[in-house]
């Protein structure tokens, strides 16, 4: 047997091994949404693994209106994107700190910062919902806002202060020279070269912000104030078995990661690998 | 003389010294995270020798919360499911992302296309997750309607609602999600592994499992310690898929120590009782995180 036919029979092994096994990868996905789209008449005469005899929207109207999703939606926007600006703003001042400073300590500093990260969300659940109280915060959007941003710092600014790190000294020391200050040689060289780290730490900062369901429901008390995720759980106790119901929230929920994903996949892949093996 | 021995070694540090505006670069997120983070988990470790309920003063107590937690059998029940959960979701997702890895490491069609598909399910909720799946797990839902048709309807039951399969009907889906994740970790391994030593002892005749074996695993030991150390402290930390799927019932067999604590904390308001789970969650990730920083550290170095 030649090598040409012997590769392509292994070819041939890979797809048969791969295509079904992908296949069942991403069949809950299928279903949930093919059930999202069937009618509750439907769900209730066949069950909800039956081939869909129906298609509507109803589930999705229900789910966006009476169920709250739509006003859930518009909540977890309100959080994310000032959560994922203010943290990387206030990670690469501190990555730049102690990036390119002589600070006392740097290292310590940098991994004590990367700890607080690490260290499991519970042990902070309970003093946060009262530091909140005491600010006078506690149930608002903006207490989300906080401890989104607290919370992730460590992490983002590891990762920005490892890319700091490698870009040349030459660079900011001729615009040195030329006058430029710590501030501008900052904002003007620095953050302009991280873009690229920045895009995929954003990335992957607005998954987790978004999907998060522990600080919103640590910190939020008001129904109406709940952001997707948490707002999803309320829906599934109302709506016990309006299965197209619940399935059309879980894909309402599902749909702003997912494009997040697809725009940003090559971002989000080499996110997902900073700070761990990069 | 000095203008010649000067920009090298400030080259080789590159760090200068420091103005004031950049101790307010470094001050401002600092105070944040202090605030946010280190100040409350202090105040865990003071809370869990305290009984209160949030209202009035804590009443100082000393380690009684922790003599009660081991006679605690809701506790102790939830710790083996921490550990069964650890085992079993890092060993599925690391034995599953490491095939999946290998499989789809050599650049060939379609490779691209499974990828994806595979580490999709990473970018949605665990609560999202949790929901998708207990749609399949509907007394008539996907799993139980396959099972039927071929033929294995006495295998068929509520598996959310059966103490003998929640936890492992949960576990089911977290894996589905994080498996995604560790192959993308060692899709990345297997790419700063050398092919020329996968190709040389190939010439030699070894086979593809040997050549995995000795060849390509012990060039993905860096790997495997961040994969070890991210799973354990995740399983740690899980909440929200339990949380969506079962909230720990029923009978808390599909409880873990992260949902007990949720629990204790917000819905009997029981605060000291739970700060001290949340300080044994704390104590048992330390070693993790403390392997995790320590890669870190390395990293940083190199």
């Amino acid at each position: 047997m030649s090598t040409a036919t012997l590769k392509r029979r292994r070819g041939w092994v890979f797809h048969a091994v791969m295509a079904p096994l992908t296949l069942l990868w991403v069949a809950p996905m299928v279903f949930v949404v093919v059930l999202a789209f069937r009618s509750f008449d439907d769900i209730a005469a066949n069950g909800t693994a039956a081939w869909p005899v129906s298609f509507g929207l109803e589930g999705f109207r229900e789910a966006l209106g009476r169920g709250t999703m739509g006003r859930a939606l518009w909540t977890s926007v309100q959080v994310t994107v000032p959560a994922v600006i203010l943290s990387l703003l206030l990670a690469s001042w501190a990555a730049y700190a102690l990036a390119r400073f002589n600070i006392p300590g740097r290292r310590a500093i940098l991994l004590t910062m990367l700890a607080g990260n690490l260290l499991p969300p519970q042990i902070l659940l309970i003093p946060v919902s009262r530091v909140m109280e005491s600010l006078g915060i506690y149930d608002t959007l903006f207490a989300l806002v906080t401890i989104h941003v607290g919370f992730g710092l460590g992490f983002y600014t590891f990762v920005l202060h490892g890319f700091m790190r490698s870009i040349p000294g030459e660079l900011t020391e001729a615009a040195r020279i030329d006058g430029a200050g710590p501030v501008q040689i900052y904002a003007r060289i620095i953050m302009p070269l991280c873009r690229p780290s920045l895009a995929a730490l954003g990335a992957l900062a607005t998954t987790w912000i978004f999907n998060d369901l522990i600080w919103a429901i640590t910190v939020l008390r008001t129904e109406a104030k709940l952001p997707v995720t948490a707002a999803l759980l309320n829906l599934q106790g109302g709506y016990v078995s309006n299965w197209n119901v619940v399935a059309a929230a879980s894909v309402i929920a599902a749909v702003p990661t997912a494009i997040v994903f697809f725009a940003f996949q090559r971002h989000f892949v080499s996110g997902l690998l900073m700070g761990s093996n990069k | 003389m000095t203008s010649v021995a000067a920009p090298p070694r400030r080259r080789r540090t590159g760090l200068r010294a420091v103005p004031k505006v950049i101790w307010f670069f470094l001050l401002i997120p600092a105070a944040v995270e202090v605030g946010m983070v280190f100040w409350p988990a202090v105040n865990s470790f003071y809370l869990s020798l305290t009984e209160w309920n949030g209202l009035g003063a804590a009443q100082p107590v000393g380690l009684d919360n922790f003599k009660n937690l081991f006679s605690d059998e809701i506790f102790r029940g939830a710790l083996w499911n921490n550990v069964i959960w650890a085992v079993g979701f890092g060993g599925l997702s690391v034995v599953g992302g490491l095939a999946l890895a290998v499989a789809l490491n050599r650049p060939r069609r379609g490779v691209g296309l499974y990828r994806s598909a595979i580490y999709l399910p990473m970018v949605f909720s665990l609560a999202v997750t949790g929901l998708f799946w207990r749609v399949q797990y509907q007394p008539d839902g996907t799993i139980n309607t396959l099972l039927g048709a071929i033929g294995l309807e006495s295998v068929e039951r509520q598996w959310l609602a059966d103490p003998d399969t929640a936890l492992y009907a949960v576990l089911i889906a977290a894996v589905w999600r994080q498996v995604g994740y560790v192959m993308v970790l060692y899709l990345a391994g297997l790419k700063s592994t050398d092919p020329t030593l996968d190709d040389a002892s190939a010439v030699d005749g070894a086979g593809a499992w040997q050549r995995f074996r000795f060849v390509t695993w012990p060039q993905l030991r860096g790997v495997n310690t961040v994969v070890f150390a991210v799973t354990v402290i995740d399983s740690l930390r899980t909440f929200d898929i339990v949380w969506a799927m079962t909230q720990g019932g029923p009978y808390h067999s599909s409880e873990l120590l992260s949902t007990y604590m949720f629990q204790q904390g917000f819905t009997f308001l029981n605060l000291g009782y739970a700060s001290a789970i949340a300080v044994v969650i704390f104590v048992l990730a330390l070693i993790f995180i403390i392997t995790y920083l320590v890669r870190a550290t390395k990293e940083e170095i190199a």
